[in-house]
């Protein structure tokens, strides 16, 4: 039985940028045992020897010639944000290293 | 304690990695067909896909498949006949889709090799460096930093962002480990980077230049006991920015891990940045917990497996090696090991050649730009190419010399002029009213006066005393603004005064 | 409806204002309708109107109002997605499928409820409430497009556009008793179609007749270069499969797994019913295999989340939507990690996480990666069993609407409702479920789906126009005439 614990569901929330409560890991660790057996099924008969797929199509070699085309303006670009300052967006302080 | 250089290789041999990131010259970004140009104001060159609006998709540039795959056939790797691209999932401001783009096990070129050639104690020795892979991915946004000390990002208050850069098509190009350089390591390094950006100048793919960032190189040096097969532990340098750096850095590190390693401490795999100032590199992010990228093909578009018809197309196509150019131009010209270095490293080849192409001795072309141009451009502290002369000005000039139009020393007054923007050098020479007297008897009366105003100094040279015809020749070229001949000068003075040439 | 504005019996503007009154008057009780653009609608019918006086030649839709699921992107109009963390986004482009409607003179009234990001099956997933069933209001539309098929079946817009992963066109079309199709994967653009799952994810055509489906279907298919994974090729021939409504001599299938059990007796009965009239109008019953469906939805739950945690990494609260915490020395960092622990609801990051873990290395060959092999198998399950069919039929889910509220905890029973319709996801086939009747145990309306090979939806529309004409033949009128009054319906 695959099981995930709190804080493997922690790390993965890490991981996706979302800080979840102490109820919300629990709750989602106790999910995930019932979820991940549903779909552990997969390994049943996804064989060596079976390519996996990831397009439905088989499409290939789909291009776009190198044209400029005209950009947004910049008003449209910063419509949505939240705080901008001398037509950039303006975020708080970023502690990782860049 | 400090090591000295020969103390770390006298121990330890260095084992290398670089991985170099190009930026391609095309019109458009990778994935959307917002402009490249450089420059310009913050958030205009911006769409939905580079933006990462919900809804938006990314469509493939042609033109950066084909520079890539011209870039992969110069590094005589062989071109997937089937790649992909793929997400490389991370979380940064500057990355829009908090996922990069990419390649991972699909890459567009695979196993090639660079030689580079460099002086050592037992004469020139080849080198071949081997490429891993060659691949396509996008970059970056840029973000300002706002109220930290020097603009840093430690310390900053908040962050401005603008996305004009974020997209832009980038090809990386990673070697296999590199054994075997021992002590020559960084000179090995510097011209691996230098020989690749020849190779991708040549293809026109790129400005490369790394000044500004359109070429990138990161260094992983480790070190092992010599004999040993165990690799060490290794560390990634970035932010190196010159050819120069590059061999500072690797030397830097390598004495970096050597003093840890004999005080009996490990080295820490992690990311530095190299410190222009100093030469030594500062610690950044450990990479002890590598980071989960968590990569899968990208489902927005779908593989790339170019037609083998297009591939030897290309291949027909390729420029010839920079490295064998220059072996061609070196037997041609007749020119020594040491003037052909010189040339390389002032990054002057190009240009003789395109001089020596418009008709100019090779000799002369050489002389002008390594002597003249080369030291104005000291002087102002920028790169020759950076001057506004070029090759057909150079070659003009040389013309009008050898016509007797122009001596030497006016010539170097009218490539003066062209440097400070008078314009192209018959504006020059017109403007300034250049030109030869080469009208005899205007000299000869030049001649005249000056004899006449030192007439002790003549009566010498008269005696037979030539040397101080020196000061008289110097009074005529006064007298007629430098304009004269001064070798012709001298023949007519000499002759007035009853003396041949000496 | 297009007849009469062609005519000029009546214009557009007083069409799309009967439906505004209508909205007005219903949607109170049904939360169909996120937004509703009053003003935009009725200038977009003015100036249709105007063109048709001027003599231009229309498109056969001109003039017809449409509701829009908001999950497209419309310049200037809401675009929530079903989400907190959109609240009040403007998008400043405009979706392909909207420049298609546009380009047809189709008026869009507005913006339609939907689960969150698409997640879900039942519309209760909406960050701003649930859609109720305009049959029994305490019951489920279905999901993730609920809003788009009550709006049909509440008589508040004659057509619709809805998207579908998992089923979420079909399974609400079913459960509301009107016509909805999910095209070839690559038959309509994704560009502007906010993305969940995208090797999975298509935009459709929802109506309450399959004819009406068909030419709407026309007017948003078709190559886009702005998609890569778009196809370029002619939209199959559907309108006029859909008015030929020719089944005689064609192979339907009956996928064996696709039943049984775990369906409604009463849904079993329709559905059996369904191929009766089927085999009357000259249709041959067949019985196909596809042993690897059963593994389909395991599958789908690996891709389908592992896909959406990384499209939905861009909602950090940067450069648009929501964004909290940002007070005194906050970082980047705890900011996104604040807005996105707030913005987003608790399927959507089950979803996620899940996602996340399943493409993790060391799980990612486990998880994602033997999913994308049973994908493969579908799809050859599929390709065999095309070879025996010209078509391939099912229920479209296996029960009625329930109760909102009765699997809200359950995820894992939430997500059977989708058994059915998964597998042509999957494989990026075509698939349309048209209503084959109510359920004698409840009276809720049933859903008949019909699933054709890649490019061949024409297939599609000619057997359901065969059936519903059937159908309307026995019903003596058609199945949305029955459904109860809303309240003060016009």
């Amino acid at each position: 039985m695959t099981s995930l614990s709190r804080d493997d569901v922690a790390k993965l929330a890490g991981l996706a940028r979302i800080e979840m409560s102490d109820e919300e890991l629990v709750a989602l660790s106790n999910e995930f045992t019932v979820i991940l057996d549903a779909v552990a099924r997969v390994q049943e008969v996804a064989g060596a020897d079976v390519v996996a797929t990831s397009h439905p199509l088989p499409l290939c070699n789909v291009f776009r010639p190198d044209v400029v085309i005209p950009s947004l303006s910049p008003a449209d670009a910063l419509s949505g944000a939240p705080a901008q300052e001398e037509q950039r967006f303006r975020v708080p302080q970023i502690l990782g290293e860049e | 304690m400090s090591l000295t250089y020969d103390d770390v290789v006298a121990k330890y041999e260095p084992v290398l990695g670089l991985e170099v990131h190009v930026e391609l010259n095309t019109n458009s970004k990778m994935f959307c067909g917002c402009s490249t140009i450089f420059g310009a104001e913050p958030n205009t060159q911006t769409c939905p896909v580079c933006l990462a609006l919900p809804g938006a998709l990314p469509t493939v540039n042609e033109k950066a498949i084909e520079s890539t795959i011209k870039i992969g056939l110069a590094l005589n790797c062989s071109i997937a006949p089937f790649s992909r691209f793929a997400r490389k999932n991370y979380f940064y401001p500057d990355m829009p889709k908090n996922f990069q783009i990419s390649q991972y096990d699909e890459p567009i070129c695979v196993n090639g090799y660079v030689d580079v050639e460099i002086e050592t104690d037992e004469g020139p020795k080849v080198f071949r460096i081997e490429v891993e892979r060659v691949h396509m991915e996008e970059d970056t946004g840029k973000s300002l930093h706002v109220g930290g000390a020097t603009g840093r990002i430690h310390g900053a208050e908040y962050s401005l962002l603008d996305y004009n850069r974020a997209g832009i098509p980038l090809v990386e190009i990673v070697t296999k480990i590199v054994p075997g350089t021992g002590k020559y390591a960084p000179e090995v390094a510097k011209a691996y980077v230098a020989e690749l950006r020849d190779i991708l100048r040549s293809l026109g793919v790129s400005d490369v230049k790394m000044e500004q960032g359109s070429l990138r190189c990161d260094a992983n040096v480790s070190l092992r006991l010599i004999g040993s097969d165990v690799l060490g532990t290794r560390s990634e340098t970035k932010n190196v920015n010159s050819l120069r750096s590059v061999e500072r850095a690797i030397r830097g590190e390598m004495i970096r891990h050597a003093e840890r390693l004999n005080n009996g401490e490990r080295v820490v795999q992690e990311t530095r940045h190299f410190q222009e100032d100093t030469g030594l590199t500062r610690s950044g992010r450990s990479k002890e917990q590598a980071e989960d990228y968590r990569y899968f093909p990208e489902p927005d578009l779908v593989p790339v497996a170019p037609d083998a018809a297009w591939i030897e197309q290309l291949r027909a196509a390729l420029p010839e090696r920079p490295s064998i150019h220059r072996k061609r131009l070196q037997e041609q010209w007749a020119v020594p090991d040491k003037e052909m270095s010189a040339m390389i490293n002032a990054d002057v080849l190009d240009v003789v050649e395109a001089t020596v192409a418009l008709g100019a001795d090779p000799a002369k072309a050489r002389s002008w730009w390594l002597g003249e141009i080369s030291r104005i451009a000291n002087e102002k502290d920028v790169a020759v190419k950076d001057l506004p002369i070029s090759a057909s000005d150079v070659a003009e000039i040389v013309a009008l010399v050898n016509a007797g139009d122009l001596t030497d020393k006016l010539a170097r007054q009218v490539v003066e002029g062209v440097i400070a923007g008078e314009g192209k050098p018959s504006a020059v020479i017109a403007a300034r009213g250049i030109k030869v007297v080469n009208d005899d008897s205007a000299l000869m009366a030049a001649i005249e006066r000056a004899c006449a105003g030192q007439p002790e100094t003549a009566q010498k040279v008269r005696d037979g005393h030539l040397p101080a015809a020196g000061a008289l020749i110097g009074m005529v070229m006064k007298d007629t603004k430098g304009q004269a001949d001064a070798a012709k000068v001298r023949s007519l003075l000499l002759a007035h005064l009853g003396q041949s040439e000496g | 409806m297009s007849s009469k504005l062609a005519s000029g019996e009546i214009s557009s503007v007083e069409l799309t204002q009967q439906h505004l009154d209508q909205i007005s008057a219903v949607d109170k009780d049904v939360h169909a309708f996120l937004h509703v653009d009053t003003e935009g609608a009725l200038a977009q019918a003015a100036a249709v109107d105007a063109k048709r006086k001027s003599g231009a030649k229309l498109s056969p839709l001109a003039g017809v109002p449409l509701a829009l699921k908001d999950v497209m992107t419309q310049k200037g109009i809401p675009t929530t997605c079903g989400s907190k963390i959109l609240e009040g986004w403007r998008p400043p482009y405009d979706s392909t499928v909207v420049v298609n409607l546009k380009k047809n003179d189709i008026v869009i009234l507005g913006k339609t409820n939907m689960d969150e990001f698409a997640m879900g099956s039942s519309t209760e997933n909406s960050a701003y409430g649930p859609t109720h069933n305009p049959w029994d209001l305490t019951r489920i539309p279905g999901g993730s497009g609920g809003g788009s098929a009550a709006s049909l079946a509440a008589f508040e817009a004659p057509l619709a556009i809805g998207t579908d992963t998992g089923g979420s066109i079909r399974q609400p079309a079913a459960v509301t008793g009107t016509v909805g199709v999910k095209p070839t994967y690559g038959g309509v653009s994704r560009y502007g179609l906010v993305a969940f799952s995208s090797s999975l994810d298509q935009a459709g055509p929802c109506a309450r007749t399959v004819l009406d489906a068909a030419l709407l279907h026309e007017a948003i298919a078709g190559h886009d270069p702005k998609d890569s994974t778009s196809i370029n090729a002619p939209v199959p021939a559907v309108v006029a499969a859909a008015k030929s409504g020719n089944v005689k001599g064609m192979r339907i299938g009956v996928v064996k797994e696709l039943n049984g059990d775990g369906y409604q007796k009463g849904v079993r009965k329709l559905f059996e019913e369904s191929l009766e009239l089927l085999a009357a109008a000259g249709a041959e019953i067949v019985e196909v295999s596809a042993p690897n469906f059963e593994y389909a939805l395991a599958a789908y739950y690996l891709i389908a989340p592992s896909e959406c945690s990384s499209n939905l990494a861009r909602f950090d609260a940067m450069r648009y939507g929501l964004r909290v915490g940002d007070t005194d020395g906050a970082s980047a960092e705890s900011v996104m990690n604040l807005t996105r622990e707030v913005g987003f609801g608790r399927e959507v990051k089950r979803r996620i996480i899940l996602g996340t873990y399943a493409l993790s290395s060391g799980y990612y060959d486990a998880y994602y990666g033997s999913a994308q092999k049973v994908r493969t198998l579908i799809t050859q399950d599929f390709d065999k069993a095309f070879e025996k069919a010209d078509v391939l039929v099912s229920p479209t889910c296996p029960t009625t609407a329930f109760k909102i509220g009765e699997k809200a905890n359950d995820p894992l029973a939430m997500y059977l409702n989708d058994i059915a319709t998964i597998p042509v996801n999957m494989a990026g086939i075509g698939g349309m479920s048209l209503p084959s009747g109510v359920a004698e145990e409840d009276g809720l309306p049933v859903g008949f789906q019909i699933m054709s090979p890649v490019m061949k939806d024409d297939r599609m529309y000619s057997v359901g126009a065969a059936l519903e004409a059937a159908l309307l033949s026995k019903w003596g009128a058609p199945l949305l005439s029955t459904i109860p009054a809303l309240a003060g319906s016009k």
